[in-house]
């Protein structure tokens, strides 16, 4: 049971969205930037960043959904997020991604906690500035959303099936509100 | 130092938003519906959660400009900003603003530490579902901005009078509005 009366028969973060429409249009648009704006790394690679803040924080929609956009985008290899998931410094991803998802582990435990090595380490497998700005942020912006969905206690779902449906829409038509 | 090229003579999170428009623009957003979009709470009220939260993630530039801008709109009362920062609880407001504020808190340390228990007691102080809702992001929204701001070590400036002179501007023109003002504005304050 949700702890405010949020619309029924809507999954996690999509019901408070729907609750609040002022503040859902903002919050839309900065994931939508940040996870498919034109930018590096992959969508796939943000979205495995995404699903990976939100194993650690614990919330299971944003995990599970964010899991299945990224397994959409890297065109259905779930064993690769959840090998992410797991031990990054493991899963056969680029040295790049495995620093920058470093930064964003640290960033979810405190900003404080990411270190000057931390970034030289990532710099030195290649990140721009850029790359380690959208780290932090995409970090940040999770801890935001995770504490959102968790903090009202929204609906979550536990049929996988469903995931990989929103896993696909968010992958293919993205974050921006639609109809 | 910054953990990055930022552009310089921005303090807190003005660097970064500075640095990267396309982010700063649903940020700021974000922060003008929550902060000072039409709600029965008070502006100055929910700049009280935002400093509250700000300084429990223990980021400086956040809640010493977020306190600056409760402050303001309280009517220049800093005194009460320090008090709720140090005990809640115990802080000349309002019972409602009390029983928010605890769910604040639990949201900042993770959202499953709200529980039914302190929506209740929040509900029995007179708070309504669309405060509490705002409550729960706020406090989330602040726990992206904290960790942005220390996750890039952005700086933030010492002197008082500086936040005075900037919560005076957010204050009066908004957070996107405010962003686009010159970054020496506060050399006039």
């Amino acid at each position: 049971m949700p702890h405010i009366a949020l619309p029924e028969g809507l999954p996690g973060i999509t019901s408070a969205f729907a609750y609040r429409p002022e503040t859902a249009k903002p919050m839309r648009e900065l994931a939508e930037v940040l996870l498919r704006g034109p930018s590096t790394p992959s969508s796939g690679e943000r979205e495995m960043i995404a699903a990976f803040v939100s194993a650690k924080n614990e919330c299971e929609f944003c995990h599970a959904s964010h899991r299945a956009a990224a397994a959409h985008h890297l065109v259905g290899n779930y064993e690769l997020v959840d090998a992410v998931r797991r031990d990054p410094l493991t899963a056969p991803i680029t040295n790049k991604l495995k620093a920058l998802l470093a930064i964003a582990g640290k960033v979810q435990q405190g900003g404080k906690h990411v270190t000057g090595s931390d970034i030289e380490h990532a710099r030195a497998e290649g990140a721009s500035d850029l790359e380690i700005h959208d780290a932090v942020l995409i970090a940040a912006a999770f801890c935001m959303y995770n504490r959102y969905v968790d903090g009202l206690a929204a609906f979550t779902p536990t049929d996988p099936a469903l995931y990989d449906q929103m896993g696909e829409r968010m992958a293919k038509d993205g974050y921006a509100r639609r109809g | 130092m910054p953990h990055i090229s930022l552009p310089e003579n921005l303090p807190g999170i003005r660097g970064p938003m500075a640095f990267r428009p396309e982010t700063a623009t649903p940020l700021n957003e974000l922060a003008d519906v929550l902060l000072r979009g039409p709600s029965t709470l008070s502006r100055g009220e929910r700049e009280l959660i935002a400093t509250v939260v700000s300084s429990q993630n223990d980021c400086r530039y956040c809640q010493t400009i977020h306190g600056a801008i409760a402050a303001h709109h309280l009517g220049g009362n800093e005194a009460l900003v320090i008090q709720v920062k140090a005990d809640s609880e115990r802080a000349a407001i309002s019972d409602k603003l009390k029983a928010l504020l605890v769910i604040a808190g639990k949201t900042a340390e993770g959202g499953k530490r709200v529980t039914a228990e302190d929506v209740e007691r929040a509900r029995q102080q007179g708070a309504t579902d669309l405060e509490i809702h705002d409550t729960v992001l706020i406090a989330a929204l602040f726990c992206m901005c904290n960790r942005y701001v220390d996750g890039l070590a952005t700086w933030a400036p010492d002197d008082p009078a500086f936040y005075r002179a900037r919560a005076a501007l957010v204050a009066e023109h908004g957070y996107a509005s405010a962003t686009l003002q010159p970054a020496t504005a506060h050399v006039q304050g």
